[in-house]
């Protein structure tokens, strides 16, 4: 599904490289966890992915399904089938929620030469995810992610990736902000859309969240790569025992 | 001395040849005694403060700069509301295009009718408003309006009036000159709704005069037409009493030239006075200006100015707001918000925002801001599959909302914000 090879990535507007050659292939139907310590360069990874600006690929490559995401634009990405759950969801106040939901879905229907969805139903499906992940209709009705608690926002995150219903979603620390009843309920959100056709890359700092999306796969990143990869057993090793044996093993 | 000579010399170029419209006695007194305040005052220039960010030549000229007529292919605006419909083509009166004046809780006529007149209300209030906001900063080009006016409506408001008053201004003739001047009386406890849409000529003045008993309540939404070349001056006093309400939205599409000015005076307590537009400009020929003045001379008065400017390839808006809170005016609410979307690096926005206080229990605020579209607002709509035109013309729609939200019936606000939504499309 996700296959990145070699990737370095530099900040455009100075001498910082963060990305230092960085290996990863997601199996299409898997889900892979990367772990690290802060400033590994886990977020960018993500960002670049999702083709934000501020950043220069200086080498290698990312496809989907074969398709050279770094070439496109962002919402080129999108209508491929790549999602990014923000770690911090970008409040837009003026915007409706629907309007936007509604924006962003025929928008990708569009851009795949689909038929864009009725108002009757596209309003049935938001409200029938909406509810699954206790989100009302006046969350809906607010401005995006305006006024909303971190929780909230998150689970606003996964109900645009459930109407989105991207093949491949990257997670960026979905969990910080959100308290044990919170990370359960987006975690639910999660696992309902796991599907032998949707691969899942979930970046995080703790193992918590993987006790609720169990992956198939864990990576540790550290200084901008992929320094060990392993079963679910090694989230467990991180939680024990901290980055600090692993980076030593590996260094 | 020099300069003064200029611009004495400048008015009586400007009036030479002038004939007033004739009328009723107390009507041509009227109208002489606008013409001598005129001459008192002289025309603008652009070395007057007042017009320091906009050039007023255009609108003083002898002859008005013409104005090529544009039919964007739109429907009327507010077609769809029931309203007593009143059409001017050019600044005259179209009887076959408008409905009979005459409605429930109203008295309404045409202004030569009631200058006509030798008694009528108007007497009262024509010119008055305008005279009064002459202090403390002039504003010749409304004592020009009360002296040339020749036609527009005069409304009483007698009830609650269901019926909103729709004026068309229809724009026919490449150089027509027009000015026309409304008057509204709203008596106690009464309310009535004006709109004023289209461009009116090639150069178009505008005077309101808006008189609010206590506890009466007017509200009013206006758009000025997207012809390209036409210039507009336009000028509303208000006169707003004791538990009043007074709600005035102003749309701006286009237009080479756009002078607003609101005038408004609080004189009763708990008063309500709100004041506000969005204006979108393409090109270095656009040029809108919104100049507001409002005092408080009441108890717990409430007032707010929003003001939002969608500015791209050169475009110019100018913003000068004041709040003048007299002595007594305690428990004021004064709240001023001017700000615009610079859509790229040429176009300018010019804000002069001032608060002058002299109670010591009031809370005024006043914020200016230009800014870009939000980048990182428009990344996370990209993210999400939304093409980057079509999520750029959702967030500068949303920069509007604020201001669009001070319209009070959502159907009116709905279809402004379509046809805004159509311009981005059109010039995104």
């Amino acid at each position: 599904m996700l296959e990145i090879k070699g990737l370095k990535v530099k900040l455009e507007d100075e001498d910082k490289q963060i990305l230092k050659g960085l290996d990863l292939t997601v199996e299409t139907g898997k889900v892979h966890a990367i772990m690290g310590p802060n400033g590994s360069g886990k977020s960018t990874l993500s960002y670049v992915l999702a083709g934000k600006d501020g950043y220069e690929v200086t080498e290698g490559s990312a496809t989907l399904e074969g398709d050279d995401l770094l070439e496109m634009e962002p919402e080129e990405r999108a209508a491929l089938g790549l999602f990014l759950a923000f770690q911090y969801p970008v409040e837009i106040p003026g915007v409706g929620n629907m309007t936007f939901l509604r924006t962003a879905v025929n928008a990708q229907r569009k851009a795949r030469g689909q038929e864009e969805l009725s108002a009757g139903d596209f309003l049935k499906e938001v409200r029938a995810k909406a509810k699954d992940l206790k989100i009302d209709a006046d969350m809906l009705k607010r401005p995006v992610n305006v006024g909303f608690s971190g929780g909230e926002k998150k689970r606003n995150e996964i109900l645009q990736m459930a109407m989105l219903s991207p093949k491949m979603c990257i997670l960026d620390e979905t969990d910080s902000g959100l308290d044990v009843d919170a990370m359960k309920l987006v975690a639910d959100g999660v696992n309902a859309l796991r599907d032998a056709g949707r691969s899942f890359l979930v970046i995080t700092h703790y193992q918590r969240l993987l006790d609720h999306i169990k992956p198939d796969v864990v990576h540790i990143m550290a200084d901008g790569r992929i320094v060990k990869t392993g079963g679910p057993e090694l989230a467990l090793e991180v939680e024990n025992n901290g980055y600090a044996d692993i980076l030593a093993e590996v260094s | 001395m020099a300069i003064a000579k200029l611009k004495a010399d400048a008015t009586e170029a400007r009036l030479a040849g002038v004939t007033l419209p004739d009328g009723a006695q107390w009507a041509r007194a009227a109208r002489g005694d606008a013409l001598a305040r005129v001459r008192a005052m002289g025309l603008p220039s652009k070395r007057d403060e007042y017009w320091k960010y906009t050039n007023p030549s255009d609108l003083t000229a002898v002859d008005a700069p013409s104005a090529a007529l544009f039919d964007g292919g739109e429907a009327p605006l507010f077609g769809d509301k029931e309203c007593l419909n009143i059409v001017f083509v050019d600044g005259v009166f179209d009887a076959q295009a408008s409905d009979p004046l005459a409605g429930e809780g109203i008295e309404i006529m045409r202004l030569c009718d009631a200058m006509a007149a030798d008694i009528h209300w108007a007497k009262d209030l024509y010119g008055v408003l305008e005279t009064r906001g002459q202090v403390p900063v002039e504003r010749p080009l409304a004592a020009l309006n009360t002296a040339l006016a020749t036609d527009g409506v005069v409304i009483h408001a007698t009830a609650k009036v269901a019926k909103p008053i729709h004026i068309s201004y229809l724009h026919a003739d490449e150089t027509s000159d027009a000015n026309l001047h409304n008057l509204v009386k709203v008596d106690a406890g009464a309310e009535v709704t004006l709109l004023e849409t289209g461009p009116g000529a090639a150069r178009f003045s505008t005077c309101l005069e808006v008189d609010i008993a206590d506890t009466g309540a007017f509200h009013h939404v206006r758009t000025q037409g997207r012809d390209h070349e036409r210039r507009t001056v336009t000028h509303c006093f208000a006169r707003v009493g004791a538990e009043s309400t007074f709600k005035s939205f102003t749309v701006t599409v286009n237009g080479v030239l756009t002078r607003n000015e609101c005038v408004l005076d609080i004189i009763g307590d708990d008063a309500v006075a709100h004041v506000a537009g969005v204006c979108v400009g393409d090109g270095k020929d656009f040029h809108h200006d919104d100049t507001v003045f409002i005092t408080h001379d009441a108890l717990n008065g409430e007032s707010r100015q929003v003001f939002k400017k969608v500015l791209r390839n050169g475009a110019t808006g100018v913003f000068q707001g004041k709040i003048l809170v007299k002595a007594g005016a305690q428990k004021t609410d004064g709240y001023q918000i001017s700000q615009s979307l610079l859509l790229d690096e040429d176009a300018q926005f010019l804000a002069k925002p001032e608060l002058e206080i002299y109670a010591d229990d009031v809370a005024c605020s006043h914020g200016s801001t230009s800014g870009a579209i939000d980048e990182t607002a428009l990344f996370y709509l990209r993210s999400r599959g939304v093409p980057v035109r079509v999520a750029r013309n959702l967030l500068t729609l949303s920069f509007m909302a604020e201001a669009l939200d001070e319209i009070a019936d959502s159907a009116l606000a709905d279809e402004l914000r379509d046809r805004l939504e159509g311009w981005l499309a059109r010039h995104g």
